[in-house]
């Protein structure tokens, strides 16, 4: 066939031309990108600089306060990158927990009949979320460091704990090695959780009898393990902090970088979630409620039975842009000093060795699969939750 | 062969599509600050601009900060205006970036300053891995600590298990975590971005002790509540001669940074001061240096590629390297910083420029 007409037929054709144009925007986009790579390292050879990560073997120098693992000014770049990497990962986790957990009981308590819960809630909400994120945790660390005492002045809990403006010393869990049994009947309660849940429904669903699931699982996920924690003389001591100079040593100890940045963060996206779960809830048409009340099911159980079920399927899709969110504005960390990956590798990595370019594409690597693996996890989690059609 | 196209499925969403674009567009941005990167010809620039692009630090009194007019007043910042007369005739043709410790050598190298002088210590990995080409020392400076006196603490070796304010991006914390390390000595680092942050976090007590170049430390130590309740620890753990700097490759700016900052110290050894240097510059004289200096004889700013009268224009400016510190470091300054080692050579100190002939 003659190839002009054969490609005026294409442009014609509507879907072909839109795949035309979405492989030429990609061209060019990459094109582009090509180009600005190109450059950037010509323009950076033309000045000596070469690119290469070979800087990541080198030792790093500095100190970090706060590291999860094993660090020393004479590991390497890449051994601060992961503990940069940590400390990102650690507050993202635990923000997402804490703002979900806040989040759902506030978009509750916008819903509840209660005028002061209610209003209360809804003044929080508005307040919170029409101030910016920098200024939370910008508060929150200000009015920890100017509040708490110093060491020395210490406030005690129980003189095991401690708590001042350079963060709540804790005394440290040393495990023995009996502990690994408690930890093996953990996991076996664990286990036995899953398989008996599975034998409850199915019986549930033969019989009609219903099983006290939640208290059975909770006494052979953590009954049994407690029990037997103090059978066996309970196999854990603990290293108590204790004042030496100017700062407590032994133990372990929460920072207020990371109380702060936190708090904050769990604060002000609890305020959005609250919203998405109260939009959620409202969604699922009262009739649904009465209905199920009708048939005599209990209040409890028509909430997690009926409503629940429903509203999580409109809540999860923009709770999960919302945890996307928490985990980015974990780079704000670098306003109050909190070691995350950008004051580590995309910081004073980036000072020290001056490799701008190969640094700050790490940064963008690791921020990309962070945000990638979240959003990876809440689709597995979206597609369990979705309505399964019968 | 072009029919399987049209059987080809869409692969690229318009949203997968639409995500793609804007994390391009992200690390474009990161990209366009090398690509936008300046040619070897910073003096055509300059003068083309009509104005010096310098790169000073973001605020620390004393040294480059902007008064309640919003004149930026300092001893670096007086350098960068010797540099514009110099070049430009006039040393009000100056625009200053602030920067902070962590931004100041990427900002030089992505050519958003002509030149640089922002209390930066001259270290090997700098000028050879960094790519800075230093200018002349022009304060020697060291690493000390700053400390409440009610603490009691009358030694740095007495430090062990404190926590410790610094600025990243600076050679401090790298002297910092070896001076630990080799006095066997654990320490809390508290990091933060600017001299401003680390005196509210010192202030706060989230830190006992402030380490930072000892003249940084009496500039923070005047603007202190009361500065009588702080003490300067008498160790001084490091060498920080702290310079000017340019980018690498443009040898003709270097030497233009390199001679005016040797001819601030020289107008203070021949005497030539910002009151006396017009009348001298007048007729020349029986001096051949002198004349030399004041462009009366020989072709010294020709050589430079500036005017005749390029010393005569940043001594007018600022005056000479003695007047430049008593107007901002010395003794009748808050800092009251001494001379110390940087008097001339001539009256006990090591400052000594290399001559103009
Ligand atoms: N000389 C050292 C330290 C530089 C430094 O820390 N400068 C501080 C002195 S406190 C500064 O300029 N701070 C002002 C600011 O934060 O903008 C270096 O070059 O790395």
């Amino acid at each position: 066939m003659d190839p002009i007409a054969s490609l005026s037929r294409l442009w014609r054709d509507e879907h072909s031309r839109s795949v035309i144009i979405q492989i030429l925007a990609v061209v060019l986009i990459f094109g582009l990108f090509a180009y600005l790579v190109r450059n950037a390292i010509v323009n950076l050879e033309a000045i000596g600089k070469g690119f290469s990560f070979g800087y990541l073997q080198e030792p790093a120098s500095y100190d970090i306060n706060q590291h999860l693992i094993e660090y020393t000014s004479r590991s390497t770049h890449f051994r601060a990158m992961l503990v940069g990497i940590l400390n990102t990962l650690l507050v993202a986790v635990s923000g997402i927990a804490l703002a979900t957990v806040l989040g759902f009981s506030l978009g509750v308590l916008r819903l509840s009949k209660n005028l002061l819960a209610n209003r209360l809630a809804h003044i929080y909400i508005d307040y919170v979320r029409n101030v910016p994120v920098l200024l939370h945790i910008l508060l929150v660390y200000g009015i920890i460091v100017n509040t708490l005492p110093v060491p020395r002045e210490a406030q005690s809990l129980g003189d095991i704990a401690f708590l001042t403006n350079r963060g709540l010393f804790l005394p440290k869990p040393i495990f023995e090695p009996l502990f690994l049994v408690i930890l093996g009947l953990f996991a076996a309660g664990i286990v036995f959780t899953i398989w008996f849940r599975r034998y409850a429904a199915d019986i549930q669903r033969k019989t009609g009898e219903h099983y006290p699931v939640f208290w059975i699982s909770l006494g052979a996920v953590l009954g049994i393990p407690v029990i037997s924690y103090f059978l066996i003389g309970g196999p854990i001591t603990f290293e108590i902090p204790a004042l030496t100079g100017f700062n407590f040593s032994g133990g372990m100890v929460i920072r207020p970088e990371f109380t702060a940045l936190w708090i904050a963060l769990s604060l002000y996206t609890a305020a959005f979630i609250a919203e998405i779960v109260r939009a959620g809830i409202i969604s699922v048409n009262y009739g649904q409620t009465e209905a199920s009340l009708a048939l005599g099911i209990n209040h409890g159980r028509t909430l997690n039975l009926v409503v629940i079920p429903q509203a999580l399927r409109v809540i999860v899709p923009p709770l999960t842009s919302q945890y996307l969110n928490l985990a980015k504005n974990s780079s704000l960390a670098i306003a109050i000093g909190y070691m995350d990956i950008v004051a580590t590798i995309g910081g004073i990595t980036l000072n020290q060795t001056g490799r701008e370019m190969e640094c700050m594409i790490i940064v963008l690597l690791l921020y990309l699969s962070l945000s990638l693996l979240i959003s990876f996890a809440m689709n597995i989690y979206n597609k369990r939750i979705r309505l399964v059609e019968r | 062969m072009f029919d399987s196209v049209l059987k080809l499925k869409t692969t690229y969403s318009k949203e997968v599509l639409g995500m793609r674009v804007t994390k391009f567009l992200v690390i474009i941005a990161v990209l366009f600050s090398f690509t936008v990167m300046a040619d070897a010809g910073t003096l055509e620039d300059v003068k083309t601009r009509g104005k010096l692009n310098c790169i000073v630090s973001s605020g620390l009194a004393g040294f480059a900060s902007p008064d309640e007019k919003g004149n930026w007043q300092g001893f670096d910042v007086d350098f960068c205006r010797a540099v514009a007369a110099a070049v430009l005739g006039s040393g009000d043709k100056v625009k200053f970036v602030p920067t902070t410790n962590k931004t100041r050598f990427t900002q030089l190298n992505a050519g958003e300053g002509d030149i640089l002088f922002r209390n930066t210590t001259e270290t090997l990995s700098r000028d050879a891995d960094l790519k800075l080409t230093f200018l002349p020392v022009n304060y020697y400076d060291g690493q000390g600590f700053l400390i409440r006196k009610s603490l009691g603490v009358t030694s740095a070796t007495q430090l062990a298990g404190a926590s410790v304010c610094i600025q990243t991006g600076t050679t401090t914390e790298l002297n910092l975590a070896d001076y630990f390390r080799a006095n066997k000595m654990k320490y809390e680092p508290v990091n933060t971005e600017t001299n401003e942050e680390s005196i509210v976090a010192y202030e706060s007590k989230r830190c006992d002790v402030y380490t930072t170049d000892a003249s940084a430390l009496a500039s923070t130590r005047a603007a202190l509540k009361k500065p009588s309740d702080h003490v300067i620890l008498p160790e001084i753990i490091s060498k920080e001669p702290l310079g000017g700097a340019v980018r690498h490759g443009d040898d003709r700016w270097a030497d233009i940074g390199k001679w005016v900052v040797n001819a601030l110290i020289i107008a203070e050894e021949m005497g030539i001061t910002q009151k006396n240097v017009k009348e001298l510059a007048k007729k020349s004289g029986n001096n051949p240096g002198m004349n030399r200096f004041l462009g009366t004889e020989g072709s010294m700013g020709e050589m430079l590629g500036l005017d005749k009268k390029w010393a005569v224009n940043a001594i007018s400016a600022v005056g000479n390297y003695g007047e430049i510190f008593e107007r901002h470091l010395g003794p009748k300054t808050p800092l009251a910083l001494e001379r110390g080692l940087n008097a001339s050579w001539k009256a006990g100190g090591i400052l000594y420029a290399a001559p103009i002939r």
